[in-house]
């Protein structure tokens, strides 16, 4: 819906929240559930309404706890049965400068003045370390806004006795926090203020009128910002930007122009809007968004204009090229199938607004910015939220590269003989270990984001997977792949919890990269000895079928197990009895 | 814009703010006329009105109105 995308309209998503909901709602999609409690220093029953829209518009149901009017640090640090019985999956503490408890006065030397920073520090910190160990949640806190008066002018950012000095000195505080402790994000609310205009959003007659902290019409803004922190916390990010070309990725038209004629690089201005556009997405590949590109134009031109001198893009930094004459609907359905990624994580970006208004009919879940003058390209892009960073895994940093390898892996496989000899000639090696302490926050990742290899989709926090492996109870195997082109990192996923001597498998899912190397083989080998030295006598395996999981239905009966169980909804259970089993020994050497 | 017109697209306001395509109110409606309306739809209602009308409402005459007509009034001031 284009009312959540950027800019968002403010002014309908407040007046029409209610049959937005509504539609929203009747929406047929794989819909995950998540308790969220707002933990408020002013009202927030707008904020939760608003939150609610655009957790919705990701596919995210949410239920809300909401504090008592104030009572975010009571709500925090004293146990509460309300909140406690809630069990929040987040928690988000929305605060502003009227929750700091206390300003240096004017006649407060500087000592004084870290003093009581240092005492506003603590008082934070005591809510944040109480909810942890309570709850082992993650936690959204907002930074605070700076005031939009300054008692001391322009010195009140520098003296230590000014209020704005003294917010900017406790932001820092609260980064250095958030930079140091995993699960805790900051929502930029400094940042959202700057944006929307600071003396609008302060408007202190909503303070005193209704006692929020910021103009009711700012609300969405800050409500979408959280949002984007929740959904990429539960996997919901896009993954890809599909570009077009032509007066997207450069001023003019190739195939007319040539390539010495297209505007990108240092020369002039529009050149130069080009150019610092896809140096911003050459940014974006670096954390590990995919590009690829989707234009109407002979290939040969396609990869000429790319190759241009002054252009920070170069074929290389593309998974996908698709520069051809067809509808951009198949083509952005063939780099689906080639990347084996969904097409509802790609955003296509065109300055065509035809070509958008096709993309978006063809119904295939791609998010689609109005991309209408260059120099609003960059904002709009980076505004959306869609590659939100809440975690950089080393996997993000490489997955570009990865992708590379891929390509070669295809290009060994036509030259094979036979299927067998390419898995052979890969020399592919997998370290099956537990969930160790370095690969947790990617096993979490792995959860929110797998659709399609997975059994359970049973979704997971690093807290979670750190409490699947501290149990007794539970077998926990990561696996790992590598083979000569490269690492492709942590792929696959099993635990299971033990009851009796039965071992019921609550998660089992792959990365669709590895897909037919035999790695879930090797994971059935590793587990079923695993089981074994445990003396379980049965694996029970579990699959719940979702609108994206088909791939995996009978991937148990595939594996040797037996059906033992069918529910009306096509979830099935499967049993395999570890005495009777022999291994895969798929051609991947295991440690 | 003549009251007529102000009461015209004041009525699409609140039907949109109380999800109520059948809701009508006139110079006499008070709160206490319409299901729903409490001190948080208040909030929503009148920065609706605000954008609709391209108006703002000071704070002086936020805590004076006493019924739509003198919402109607303030509005006729503004706009």
């Amino acid at each position: 819906m284009q009312a959540f995308e950027h800019p968002i309209d403010a002014a309908l998503l407040l007046r029409k929240k209610r049959r937005l909901k509504k539609e929203l709602l009747s929406r047929d999609i794989a819909w995950i559930d998540k308790r969220i409690a707002v933990l408020g220093g002013s009202t927030t029953n707008e904020i939760c309404d608003q939150l609610e829209l655009f957790l919705l518009h990701h596919g995210i149901r949410p239920t809300f706890y909401q504090s008592e009017y104030g009572q975010y640090w009571q709500d925090a640090v004293f146990s509460n049965e309300g909140l406690d019985a809630f069990r929040p999956d987040v928690v988000y503490i929305h605060t502003s400068w009227r929750n700091i408890p206390v300003f240096p006065d004017t006649t407060a030397t500087v000592q004084q003045a870290n003093d009581m920073l240092e005492e506003v520090c603590g008082h934070f910190t005591a809510a944040w370390e109480k909810l942890q160990e309570r709850f082992g949640c993650p936690i959204i806190q907002d930074n605070f806004d700076r005031p939009a008066w300054r008692l001391l002018g322009n010195s009140d950012i520098s003296d230590h006795r000014g209020k704005t000095n003294f917010i900017f000195k406790l932001n820092r505080y609260l980064y250095d926090y958030a930079d140091s402790h995993k699960g805790f994000y900051v929502n930029d609310v400094d940042y959202l203020a700057a944006c929307f205009g600071l003396e609008k959003w302060a408007n202190p007659l909503y303070w005193h009128m209704y006692k929020y902290s910021l103009c009711l019409e700012a609300i969405p803004a800050l409500a979408k910002s959280v949002a984007d922190i929740i959904k990429s916390i539960y996997g919901r990010n896009k993954k890809v930007i599909v570009c077009d070309l032509d007066n997207t990725l450069w001023g003019g038209v190739v195939g007319d122009d040539g390539p010495e004629g297209i505007q990108v690089g240092p020369e002039v201005p529009m050149g130069q809007i080009y150019s610092e556009f896809q140096q911003y997405l050459k940014e974006q590949k670096s954390i590990g968004v995919l590009l690829a590109v989707n234009s109407k134009n002979d290939e040969e031109n396609a990869i000429a204009g790319l190759n241009h001198p002054d252009g920070p893009l170069k074929p290389g930094d593309f998974a996908a090229i698709r520069a051809n004459w067809d509808n951009k609907d198949m083509n952005a359905r063939s780099i689906a199938e080639e990347l084996s990624l969904g097409a509802d994580s790609f955003v296509f970006i065109d300055d065509n607004p035809v070509e958008r208004e096709i993309m978006q009919a063809a119904g295939l879940g791609i998010a689609v910015p109005v991309m209408d003058k260059v120099e609003a390209y960059l904002q709009t892009l980076d505004r959306s939220g869609y590659f939100e960073v809440t975690s950089l895994s080393d996997d993000d940093l490489s997955r570009a590269a990865m992708y590379q390898a891929n390509a070669q892996r295809k290009t060994l496989m036509q030259s094979a003989g036979s299927y067998e000899d390419f898995l052979r000639s890969l020399d592919m090696k997998a370290a099956i270990t537990d969930f160790e302490p370095m690969a947790i926050q990617r096993i979490a990742q792995l959860t929110n984001k797998s659709n399609q290899f997975n059994l359970t989709t049973l979704r997971c926090s690093e807290g979670d997977i750190r409490a699947m492996q501290e149990s007794e109870n539970w077998l926990c195997l990561c696996g790992r792949l590598q083979d000569k082109f490269g690492d492709n990192g942590i792929v696959s996923v099993v635990a299971g919890e033990r009851e009796g001597d039965a071992l019921h498998l609550r998660l089992w899912l792959m990365s669709c990269r590895v897909l037919k190397r035999g790695m879930e083989d090797a994971m059935l080998d590793t587990l079923v000895t695993g089981a074994r030295a445990r003396g379980i006598s049965t694996i029970v395996g579990y699959y719940y079928p979702t609108a994206k999981n088909n791939m995996v239905r009978d991937f148990y009966g595939r594996m040797g197990f037996a059906l033992i169980k069918e529910q009306p909804d096509g979830s099935t259970v499967w049993a395999l009895e570890t005495s009777a089993y022999a291994p895969k020994n798929p051609p991947i050497e295991i440690n | 814009m003549t009251r007529e017109e102000i009461f015209e697209r004041l009525n699409d306001v609140f039907r949109d703010v109380f999800d109520d395509d059948d809701l009508t109110v006139t110079d006499a409606t008070t709160a206490q006329d319409v299901d729903g309306w409490d001190s948080l739809r208040h909030i929503t209602l009148l920065a609706a009105i605000e954008d609709e009308f391209d108006v703002t409402f000071s704070m002086g005459q936020t805590v004076s109105m006493k019924n739509v007509g003198e919402m109607v009034d303030f509005i006729e001031e503004e706009a």
